[in-house]
């Protein structure tokens, strides 16, 4: 631990939290002033996100330098004995989170000046941008259960915004809802986490950093923990789409590529990930049960997903199942306890960039082919000289060809596996790699080569869009020398890691054959898609082709087996008890009010006006009778005064003189 | 009981007579002569109290002025001289009225001064010299008043009672 | 001398009447009489007080009552005959306008 004994200042660690409110800033600006802006708006976002990212290499300098973790909060709210603090724990796995979720929204935002150039709600798109990665950014560097699930919250708002940003076409305003409720199906298991969690620390304290002491120390119960760790999971599933809630993922290409490029490759798909991660302690101290839960539902999904990745013919849909496999490796790395903990993670660092570099490349091609689909593309490595070099960095980094960075980080992960003895999940890894290789190989040669089977005429996308892929392509190729074992690098081990920090030699023996197996796949990809057939070869397989097809059936699973029964038997309910009882009560009330007002108005007519009436008769007939007393006669009127005078008198003399 | 006691009894009882007489008679003009009779018993028992100055103004005042004016304004008015009714109707209301009043006098003058244990008093002598230096030195003001007073009364009685003349 | 109260009855008897006389009788003229008779029964407390009290104010009194009552004798009777030129009746009943 030398990074623990040496002082360093803690420099800009103490303003990790500004590039988390840079975009908030960002956000409000353009939603205000956005459409008077020049450039309708793109300049608050770009500018906000450039600062943070220089801000976030910043805060890395510090873990560089061998600095220690930092914290800082501010009291937020208090219930009781029971306080959350609004503040930020900075340390080496937040630093790299910080970079990542800066770099590539950068390139989003840049490319999105070309991309989305003429829509006309290019403004707002900005301002849910922005708002996106303040959230993002807000989980990554929250210190406590509440600050978190607030971003992730958030996040889950921008994305629903905007993979129905061309809300118009209902396919896209569907895609939005699936993605949201599935990934609520998630959440609600998460929040139920927390809570579990947060009652198991006897509601002293939901700050990760002490959770994970009480944790270390053994002080939580062993059920809580369990039901804690297995519901968090349950987050992470909905979230970083692993089986069974992987449905959206796809559905979700709907959106804009520059949203599929940040939020549903790099960021938010990993927000899952990165929250095992931080919440580790829960996980590896929690029963074992939990790891072999996540390992069987990596192993499961990435092998599931990259069958289905294999025969789809929208680019964007290969990569979303390429993203969700890739996804299960983290969370397989992640399973296997600490040793796998910087392999996980250094993975979702690698990936983040090359899958986003993937998908904005995607969107260039597709901007050019105006059609999403590979069969109407073809031979646009002419037409589109940078995509195409950029692109195929991207496959190769996917693929694991080294030097790129997903060999680097794969190939920990694959190897790890065979270290820790979970030889089953190995062969899993290994398989999936093969068939990765595979399915690039595919779209590379389906897209690029061959002849152009569109109608349009393709050219390259302008810089504002390159520019991103470029810069991107460059991190693909750099980032992966961070741990590059071979050359004993370990720096991204000595930021991010569990426990001690063990530097695991390079096995050129494991490297070996996964350099094999990605060229295996590879060579099959080239082999059936070298040349155009008329017939996708793949469907040689047969039925399991249409199984493939049809998603496993797990889209109609949740179709007609969940969502319309509920649909159809909770909107009949409702309706029955609005009609019967709500609007009964409210039909009630004015019954009511009808027969109370009605009682009010006899009452009014008979009792009050009846008496003020009634007053006001008598008035008149006592006047009547009363006037005839004026009879003008003097002398009776005196005769009155008289007698009255004379009682009078006598009774007052009597009563003075008693 | 003494011999002024006895004349007093005696003239009080013609007096009254008179003055019921006055309340009650059939004719003006006798009425008026009653209302004489009633006035002069009047005087007659200051002269017996010893106010003779009291008496003689009575005497020539009442009797001899404002009876005379009662008599010109019978004359002058047309006053029915017969028999007729000079009663109104409320005669009963009247009699109960002035009964009570009588009754209640009678009662506050006997609370007060005790009719069966009264004492006599002395002689009290007034001659007109006293009467005169009392109104002339602690009276002079409402003397004057007084003057002022039947100054008014005068030229009102001429203003009102005299006839308008045709313009 | 005499006894005070035999006095004061005698007074209140010409007081009674009077208030008959001017509750009961219809001519206008009676009525003023009546109110003579009223004014001599106060005149004459007032005289026998004086005597009973040894004070003269009682007589004084008395002089300036009988010099009001003389004004308004005279007004009284000149009210009566305005109102024979105008009724031709000086019967108190018919002069009722102000009534209901």
């Amino acid at each position: 631990m030398v990074a623990a004994v040496v002082r360093v200042a803690p420099g800009l660690t103490r303003y990790a939290w500004v590039v988390a409110v840079l975009p908030v800033v960002s956000a409000v600006a353009t939603l205000f002033f956005g459409r008077r802006t020049p450039g309708r708006g793109w300049i608050y976002g770009v500018s906000s996100l450039s600062a943070g990212f220089l801000l976030a290499l910043g805060v890395l300098w510090h873990f560089v330098q061998g600095g220690a973790p930092t914290s800082a909060s501010v009291s937020w709210f208090q219930v009781g004995p029971f306080r959350t603090d609004l503040g930020q724990y900075v340390d080496g796995l937040t630093a790299v989170m910080l970079i990542i979720v800066t770099a590539v929204s950068l390139a989003v935002h840049v490319y999105s000046i070309g991309y989305m150039r003429g829509d006309s709600r290019f403004t707002w798109f900005y301002v849910v941008l922005s708002l996106f990665s303040a959230a993002m950014l807000n989980v990554v560097i929250a210190d406590n259960l509440f600050q978190l699930l607030v971003g992730w919250e958030v996040m889950g708002l921008c994305s629903y915004l905007l993979i129905g940003h061309w809300w118009e076409d209902k396919t896209n305003s569907n895609a939005a809802i699936k993605a949201f409720i599935t990934t609520r199906v998630g959440d609600v298991p998460f929040l139920f986490g927390i809570f579990a969690l947060v009652f198991a620390t006897g509601f002293t304290t939901s700050n990760i950093q002490h959770i994970g002491q009480m944790v270390a120390r053994g002080d939580l119960s062993g059920t809580l923990l369990l039901a804690a760790a297995l519901l968090l999971f349950g987050g992470a599933v909905g979230k970083s789409a692993q089986f069974p809630l992987y449905v959206w993922l796809p559905d979700a290409m709907a959106g804009p590529t520059p949203v599929s490029a940040l939020i549903h490759a790099a960021t938010m798909v990993a927000a899952g990930v990165y929250m095992i991660g931080r919440l580790f302690q829960v996980f590896i101290h929690a029963d074992h049960i939990v790891l072999t839960v996540m390992a069987v539902v990596a192993a499961i999904t990435m092998l599931a997903s990259a069958l289905l990745a294999m025969v789809q013919d929208d680019i964007k849909r290969v990569l979303a199942y390429s993203t969700i496999s890739q996804l299960a490796y983290m969370v397989a790395g992640l399973s296997m306890g600490g040793a796998g903990y910087t392999a996980g993670l250094f993975h979702l660092f690698t990936h983040a960039f090359f899958k986003a570099l993937l998908f904005l490349c995607a969107g260039s091609v597709i901007h050019a082919a105006h059609s999403n689909n590979m069969s109407e593309m073809g031979g646009l490595r002419r037409a589109m000289p940078i995509t195409f070099v950029t692109f195929a960095i991207g496959a190769a980094a996917l693929a694991g060809i080294p030097p790129l960075a997903g060999f680097w980080s794969k190939d920990e992960i694959i190897s790890t596996a065979f270290h820790q003895g979970h030889y089953a999940l190995w062969a899993v890894t290994l398989v999936t790699a093969v068939i990765t290789a595979f399915y690039m190989m595919r779209v590379v040669l389906l897209t690029f080569f061959g002849e152009y089977r569109g109608s349009g005429h393709p050219h390259e996308s302008p810089s504002s869009m390159t520019g991103p892929l470029v810069a991107l392509a460059g991190a693909s190729v750099m980032v992966g020398f961070l741990n590059a074992t071979a050359f004993n690098v370990h720096l991204f081990t000595e930021w991010v890691h569990v426990g001690a920090v063990e530097h695991e030699p390079f096995n050129y023996g494991f490297a070996a054959i996964s350099i094999v197996g990605a060229l295996l796949g590879l060579a099959a990809g080239y082999q059936l898609y070298g040349r155009w057939r008329e017939r996708e070869p793949l469907a040689a397989l047969g039925p399991a082709y249409g199984l493939l097809q049809r998603k496993y059936y797990l889209d109609d699973l949740y179709l007609k087996g969940i969502v319309l029964p509920i649909r159809d038997t909770a909107s009949a309910g409702v309706d029955w008890f609005n009609r019967s009882i709500l609007d009964g009560v409210v039909h009630g009330f004015a019954l009511t009010a009808r027969g109370l007002s009605a009682v009010v108005n006899l009452f009014d007519r008979t009792v009050v006006d009846g008496a003020v009436n009634g007053a006001g008769e008598a008035a008149g007939a006592v006047g009547g009778r009363l006037r005839y007393v004026q009879s003008g006669r003097v002398q009776f009127y005196a005769a009155i005064l008289l007698f009255f005078g004379i009682v009078g008198v006598v009774v007052v003399a009597v009563a003075v003189s008693r | 009981m003494t011999g002024q006691e006895y004349a007093f009894v005696v003239i009080a009882v013609i007096g009254s007579i008179g003055a019921l007489a006055v309340v009650t008679a059939r004719n003006v003009v006798h009425a008026a002569l009653y209302l004489v009779v009633a006035l002069g018993s009047v005087g007659g028992v200051y002269l017996l109290l010893g106010a003779e100055f009291v008496a003689w103004v009575q005497i020539l005042i009442y009797v001899g002025a404002i009876v005379i004016l009662f008599l010109f304004g019978l004359m002058l008015t047309r006053a029915p001289i017969g028999r007729e009714t000079l009663d109104n109707q409320q005669q009963g209301l009247a009699a109960f009225v002035s009964i009570a009043v009588l009754a209640g006098l009678v009662f506050l003058i006997d609370d007060a001064f005790h009719l069966r244990h009264a004492r006599p008093f002395a002689e009290f002598a007034a001659p007109t010299g006293n009467v005169g230096s009392a109104i002339f030195r602690g009276f002079v003001l409402p003397f004057e008043a007084v003057s002022f007073l039947l100054l008014a009364a005068l030229i009102g009685a001429v203003v009102l009672a005299r006839k308008d003349e045709p313009k | 001398m005499i006894r005070l109260p035999l006095i004061l009855i005698f007074s209140a008897v010409l007081f009674s009447a009077g208030v008959y006389g001017v509750l009961a009788r219809r001519n206008a003229v009676l009525v003023l009489m009546s109110i003579e008779l009223m004014l001599n029964a106060v005149n004459l407390n007032l005289v026998g007080f004086s005597a009973s009290l040894r004070s003269l104010t009682g007589q004084v009194f008395a002089l300036f009552v009988i010099a009001v009552a003389a004004a308004e004798a005279g007004i009284g009777l000149a009210i009566v005959i305005l109102i024979f030129r105008n009724r031709e009746t000086i019967n108190v009943d018919e002069v009722n306008l102000l009534k209901w």
